[in-house]
């Protein structure tokens, strides 16, 4: 089934560990359940926590009444959304007016804007009890018309969720780039698209969230095990609404059941549990259920394109577009409106037209909150951009092939500064969608086509492509709004020798199965001269390691640089320092005169002067008098890694927003039963390209991810509202993600085009499902002849296009 | 309730809640947390356990109904801290990223190459139907499977 090929772009046999699939230092302890997952951790005396929530979409509360649940013996105790408003500021805004202007706490307060939305919290001895202490809880609440469609939001006759922003608008900001008239004057054909839109799903992580959270009174510290993945997010919203300092917050994790963005917007829930472990004066857990999951926690943005217009020539070359985004963000910023100026990361898409237009709005409705969701913000663009090449090249009768290849930015462009500043570090589109062509056969379509059509079946090829912009500059911030004080990135490690030797590393990320373990490992090994199985990385985060920064944690694929940067920057570190020592104790060799070798230091003209780590870590630590004075070692060595960046120009919405692009171009075949619509995945290719890999295997092992949760978003996943705002599908009954028997033959392929900016020329990776999306609209496209406009495409939408095609 | 459970060769003897489900009987009251819960609706097969000798979800049983039963679940593949060829394949074959759904997979597939030593791709697929992974899209796990196969 799986065919791997890791070719055609020579892979050099590599020196040392780093380019090498080596094994998985995670492994041993999660395959025998030996993990410790945020549900693992019990605390004597804990309390289970429960969430009251609103069977409402938009409703007035108007009474809560938690006594009869306070009754129950074994019950602990409530928290409720009047209670919050007297503890805690609202939660800062990262929105420009209006939306800076809405209060967020963490539970409902006098109003309730989604269903699912928590409103009481319930402490209890155990699960079961919370439960069923929840149910007598007696919420009254009246009922208001609720938003579930952004496309109405604005009217004048909408509800407002808001009151305090007046108007459901959140945010709204013009982006222009280039010469628009010029370029629609030259265009030989303005081909235009009313609606396109991209629906609403995420990731759904197979780990709901959850939080054990201990009070430490005495030194007034709240210690939060949990699956957050970006401490250092969830701890700037945190303290200011909680007003304490950050060194009151010790966020730990240890394992993470799986992330994809959708664990960073956990904060509220993680407030409400620091109040009632300090109220109730004993440790609270908290473990998300699934419906909750679904219901309240990090949809996807869904997305509208509006009124596009495409600016190209007869022969297929593109010149611009302009066009209007609607984003709904649901009923809460949580980490929005960033996903009003993520996409601009990417904004030509892997396209050389120069004179971009796109007006962007964000509106509120009655839905669950948007938040990160893995490709977060470009995937929708870049699937638009990839429509409008497929649109183009149906309008013009044009090979979709050919109109790509025509207007891909070009290897020999690399780097390649886009219309809005941005620089695409390195990579060769063209070769990559040759090798994926290849991999799905290309030249046998038209032979395939047929045979299929003789079964009575229609069979259609589509192309999708990726750009995985990594390691984000937080300046880009400021576009949405200028008075925020973000910019740059930073990340950092620990690496130290220990007393007996021991090579010790501690990260600042949360890795979620992304192994950053093996792969710091494999770093650390290379520069050390020594074995991967000598490095022992602490599995995990804990900001009592003092190895965490302002942006520390694992999202918006980055670690590949922000992380083995700072691992490889502390290990150069440590290495300088044990030739220091190691020159001291030889009586003065000079630094130049030592090398690294077999687990320890010597001298290069004569190897027997050898000094193992153990004796340097042992002399540091533990033995160190007579030691000169001014030999300035600790072989504990910490080092932050600080991408290069600058400050965006906030005028002309301006600037380098990332520092790689990692690609990935997919193909996709499918055939479809023209009676029923149904439609089967029959080829598929995904080929990847992050530069150098520090492990091929682990990072085919994300293309695989990410393709498999691409299937599943265009055939199965959506989050549908009723009209009255109820989530459709709010569990894995309803919400089908893919499972083994859904999955089509996959071949991948890669090509290494090293990033000339980052320190080991690697490239961030892992959130390339947004190619798959298009490549399967584009091949139901190619299939049905039909305008694919919606990347959603069960087998009724698609069974709807052949009526259509039909009539 | 009192109930004995024998749990990977230790036999448990506790007083439990008629309503607790067998997952967080295990997970709670015995501490083996190698089992996991992903849904509330029995689909995900993370908490998947084999139940004198037949494969199940364990959060689709009652812990009262595990009364005189033997169990097996993930802490129980490995002998001596040595990998079964099982967990070595799926090592080797990097099937699994953040390791959530791994004991619920290793259990349905050690339950699967127990009846059907040399089990097609489409019987592997079958047999994993019941679990979900969102990290890995099941290809490298089918192959570490099929790898042990005879």
């Amino acid at each position: 089934m799986t065919e791997t090929t890791l070719a055609p772009a020579p892979v050099e046999v590599q020196k040392g560990w780093g380019g090498q699939s080596v094994r998985r230092k995670e492994d041993k302890r999660l395959l025998q359940g030996e993990g410790v997952f945020v549900d693992d951790v019990k605390r004597h005396g804990m309390g289970y926590l429960h969430f009251v929530r609103s069977p409402y979409a938009h409703a007035h509360i108007t009474r809560v009444d938690v006594s009869a649940a306070e009754a129950i013996d074994g019950v602990y105790g409530t928290l409720t959304g009047e209670e919050v408003a007297a503890l805690t500021e609202p939660f800062f805004q990262i929105s420009s007016a209006p939306g800076a202007n809405i209060k967020d706490y963490s539970l409902a307060v006098g109003k309730v804007r989604y269903v699912g939305e928590p409103v009481v919290a319930v402490v209890a001895e155990t699960r079961e009890l919370a439960r069923d202490a929840s149910e007598l809880v007696e919420v009254d609440y009246e009922p208001l018309p609720a938003v579930v469609d952004a496309r109405t939001a604005q009217d004048s006759d909408a509800a407002v969720l808001h009151d305090d922003a007046e108007g459901n608008l959140m945010w709204s900001g013009l982006y222009s780039w280039g010469d628009l008239d010029a370029a629609f004057a030259e265009a030989d054909r303005v081909v235009k698209i009313p609606e396109l839109h991209f629906h609403r799903f995420n990731s759904t992580p197979l780990e709901c969230d959850g939080a054990l959270v201990e009070f430490n009174r005495g030194v007034g510290q709240w210690t939060i095990h949990t699956n957050n993945q970006f401490p250092g997010f969830a701890a700037i919203m945190m303290g200011p609404a909680m007003q304490v300092g950050l060194d009151k917050l010790r966020f730990v994790t240890q394992d993470i059941g799986g992330g994809f963005g959708n664990k960073i917007t956990s904060h509220p829930q993680l407030v409400v549990c620091c109040l009632l472990a300090r109220k109730l004066n004993r440790p609270v857990q908290w473990t998300e259920w699934r419906t909750d999951f679904h219901l309240s926690m990090s949809h996807g943005n869904e997305r509208w394109f509006h009124d596009t217009e495409v600016a190209v020539k007869d022969d297929g070359t593109l010149l611009g577009f302009r066009t209007k985004a609607l984003d709904d963000a649901g009923a809460w910023l949580r980490y929005e409106p960033l996903g009003g100026v993520i996409w601009a990361q990417v904004t030509p898409g892997m396209y050389r037209w120069r004179h971009i237009e796109l007006d962007f709005t964000q509106v509120a409705t009655n839905k669950a909150p948007v938040s990160p969701n893995r490709g977060y913000s470009r995937m929708q663009h870049l699937w638009f951009t990839e429509r409008v090449i497929d649109i183009v090249a149906r309008e013009l009768d044009l090979d979709p092939v050919e109109v790509r290849k025509r207007n891909y930015v070009r290897a020999e462009d690399m780097p390649y500064t886009t219309p809005n500043g941005c620089v695409y570090d390195s990579g060769d589109y063209a070769a990559m969608l040759d090798l994926a062509l290849e991999l799905v056969d290309y030249e046998s379509i038209p032979g395939r086509r047929a045979e299929a059509k003789e079964r009575g079946k229609v069979l259609g090829v589509g192309i999708g492509s990726t750009l995985d912009s990594g390691t984000n500059n937080f300046g880009q911030s400021r576009l949405i709004n200028p008075e925020l004080q973000f910019s740059g990135n930073n990340e950092v490690a620990t690496v130290k020798l220990d007393i007996f030797g021991e090579i010790v590393v501690t990260l600042g990320t949360t890795p979620q199965g992304q192994g950053h373990e093996t792969t710091a490992a494999q770093v650390v090994a290379d520069i050390l001269n020594c074995s991967v199985d000598d490095v022992h990385v602490r599995a995990g985060h804990d900001s009592y390691w003092n190895s965490h920064a302002g942006f520390s944690g694992t999202y918006a694929s980055q670690f590949a640089v922000t992380g083995l940067s700072a691992v490889k920057g502390a290990t150069e570190m440590l290495a300088a320092e044990i030739k220091r020592l190691a020159g001291a104790v030889f009586g003065g060799v000079p630094e130049e005169a030592l090398e690294l070798a077999d687990g320890g230091v010597r001298i290069k003209e004569s190897p027997d002067a050898f000094l193992p780590f153990m004796a340097c870590g042992a002399i540091v630590n533990a033995n160190n008098a007579g030691l000169p004075e001014d030999l300035e070692v600790t072989l504990n060595c910490r080092y932050v890694y600080r991408p290069p960046f600058e400050v965006p120009d906030v005028e002309t919405k301006t600037g380098n927003l990332t520092l790689t692009y990692a690609t990935q171009i997919h193909v996709a075949v499918v055939e479809i039963d023209p009676e029923t619509g149904a439609y089967e995945i029959v080829d598929y290719a995904a080929v990847d390209d992050c530069g150098k890999r520090i492990n091929p295997q682990i990072v085919e092992g994300q293309v695989m991810g990410a393709t498999a949760q691409a299937i599943g978003a265009v055939i199965h996943e959506t989050y549908e509202y009723d009209e009255d705002g109820n989530l459709l599908t709010p569990n894995f009954y309803d919400y089908h993600v893919p499972h083994a028997l859904d999955m089509p033959p996959l071949a991948t392929g890669a090509i290494e085009s090293p990033s000339p900016f980052t320190p080991l020329g690697t490239k961030g990776m892992g959130e390339g499902g947004g190619a798959g999306i298009h490549a399967v609209c584009a091949a139901i496209q190619d299939a049905t002849g039909q305008i694919v406009t919606d990347s959603h495409n069960p087998y009724q939408r698609v069974w709807r296009l052949l009526q259509e095609a039909q009539a | 309730m009192d109930v004995a459970v024998t749990v990977n060769g230790t036999t448990y003897e506790r007083d439990v809640e008629p309503r607790k489900l067998l997952i967080h009987f295990l997970r709670d009251d015995l501490d083996l947390t190698g089992s996991h819960v992903g849904c509330d609706t029995g689909n995900c097969g993370a908490c998947s356990v084999i139940f004198d000798g037949v494969l199940v979800k364990s959060c689709m049983l009652l812990a009262v109904q595990a009364n005189g039963a033997s169990i097996e679940t993930v802490e129980g593949l490995a002998e001596d801290g040595e990998l079964t060829p099982l967990q070595q394949a799926f090592n080797e074959h990097h099937a699994l990223q953040c390791g959530y759904c791994t004991p619920g997979m290793l259990m349905s597939a050690t339950a699967l190459l127990r009846e059907n030593q040399s089990p097609s791709d489409a019987e592997i697929k079958k047999a994993l139907q019941g679990n979900i992974c969102r990290c890995t899209g099941y290809w490298n796990i089918v192959e570490a499977v099929k790898s042990v196969a005879r």
